[in-house]
């Protein structure tokens, strides 16, 4: 069961410990800069933190410590282009383990999916998934540029890639990023021009999970609703009976079991703040045919938190759940979210959770 | 060495220029660089001397001698990041600004951002 919990802030990187049932905060890193993501790799237990920082770039800083000292290593980046419009990466969105010793695999918002096969000392970027012609397709979803939020490595078989891309869809390759197809059937975007509602390759997909133990069943969140797949995401059906509303960020889905899964949702669209301004998860425990919406230790009164695509994080035992807001808020539950407990409330704007000692 | 005038005479304000009358004469003396203390948050950068031609070849110069510093001042493409800038003696330049010999060049951010 998770011992851990890392929340990447604005103002820096926060790392809670638990003790029973009781979250603290043990140690924080990098305060005062925006931390994008931070990652515990299973394998060696080294962290990794994203910064994102306002004048000097991105960088990539890791740990092997638990957290008390940090080295930079070498943070992906574009190689030279031509023209003067070449490209550059602004954020690391998504940072995943590959199976392999030192495989990382890393998406930016900048739109480049990012391989180092030596624990981040290098990166190459991936040219099938660069050069492909569909990517032109790709839309800026809230960001100048689009990118690549989730990667989801087949536990089962670790040449076959997962992606999703804001706004530009859900993306495989089967061959440990050689080639590559978009494959969002059944995904549709009702905001767009009905001639491209359908299109695979500038879908906006918020969020996108694989179940570990079933890796056939993926959860989305999409910006106009959620979608579910059971064949690997080959073909998606849209989930209706989420609520209180089908808009939102997050998604997480059970470690072991592919028909349990949760979402934080919000008013759509522009607005983005909790319906009716209470904060609510909802779970489903059928492959999303019902839902229940989980409030209690959760403020129900004029509570504005906006809980970001990273801001939901599931442990690896799927017993503990957490949630940071936009305002600074982190909630545990230890009971899969029937009730939630507030573990800290004066942090920076929280872009990211993830556990670690699952 | 014969004498410079200091800047364009053009009264470019944007960028600092080194132009004699007769067109651009690189001079690859030695330039003092120094960088702002907030990037000093992030990795060591004392102030130190290097030679170019121009503002980007002294900091190339300088990136030799301390690589991890060109991806604070530069992006992926070689550009000088966005919320960075760069003094030239007393004006604002660019990377192709020429530079002279006692010329003094100054990495700071610019002001931005809560």
């Amino acid at each position: 069961m998770a011992r851990r919990l890392m929340a990447a802030t604005r103002k820096g990187l926060f790392i809670l410990e638990r003790q029973g049932e009781s979250w603290q905060i043990a140690r924080s890193a990098f305060l005062g800069d925006p931390v994008s993501l931070a990652m515990s790799d299973p394998r060696d237990g080294r962290l990794y933190a994203a910064l994102k920082l306002g004048h000097f770039g991105v960088k990539l800083h890791t740990s092997e410590d638990e957290g008390a000292t940090w080295q930079e290593v070498a943070c992906p980046a574009f190689p030279p282009a031509e023209g003067e419009n070449g490209p550059s990466v602004l954020e690391i969105w998504a940072l995943e383990p590959g199976r392999q010793p030192g495989e990382l695999w890393a998406g930016t918002i900048g739109g480049g999916l990012f391989h180092s096969t030596d624990g981040a000392e290098s990166w190459q970027l991936v040219d099938a998934l660069w050069n492909h012609p569909l990517r032109s397709n790709w839309l800026g979803g809230g960001n100048e540029a689009p990118g690549i939020h989730s990667i989801c490595v087949d536990p089962e078989n670790p040449q076959h890639l997962t992606l999703a891309v804001s706004c530009g869809g859900v993306w495989q390759s089967q061959d440990g990023g050689a080639s590559w197809r978009p494959t969002s059937e059944g995904i549709y975007a009702e905001f767009m021009p009905p001639e491209r509602r359908d299109d695979p390759s500038i879908q906006d997909v918020h969020r996108l999970v694989q179940c570990p133990a079933r890796p056939s069943a993926l959860w989305a969140q999409h910006h106009n609703g959620v979608f579910h797949s059971t064949d690997a995401g080959e073909s998606w059906q849209e989930v209706t009976a989420i609520k209180p509303s089908k808009f939102g960020f997050g998604v997480a889905v059970h470690p072991e079991d592919p028909e349990r899964a949760w979402f934080v949702p919000a008013v759509k669209d522009e607005c983005r703040i909790p319906v009716d301004g209470a904060v609510v998860v909802a779970r489903t425990t059928n492959g999303g045919r019902s839902f229940e919406v989980q409030r209690e230790g959760l403020p129900q009164r004029h509570a504005y938190d906006l809980v970001l695509r990273h801001g939901l994080a599931i442990d690896g035992t799927g017993q503990w759940l957490a949630i940071g807001s936009t305002c600074g808020h982190l909630w545990l539950s230890g009971d899969q979210g029937s009730r939630w407990q507030m573990a800290a409330g004066h942090l920076p704007p929280i872009y990211a959770l993830s556990f670690a000692g699952a | 060495m014969r004498p410079w005038p200091r800047y364009d005479p053009t009264g470019d304000t944007t960028a600092a220029r080194i132009v004699p009358p007769d067109g651009p004469i690189y001079d690859r003396g030695m330039v003092r660089v120094s960088f702002t203390p907030n990037l000093r948050r992030h990795l060591p950068c004392p102030s130190l001397d290097a030679s170019g031609g121009t503002v980007g070849e002294v900091l190339a110069q300088v990136f030799v001698q301390q690589p991890r510093l060109k991806g604070y001042v530069l992006d992926d493409q070689a550009r000088l990041r966005r919320h960075v800038t760069v003094y030239l003696n007393s004006r604002k330049a660019d990377l192709a600004a020429p530079v002279a010999s006692g010329d003094e060049v100054y990495v700071m951010q610019a002001l931005s951002g809560g």
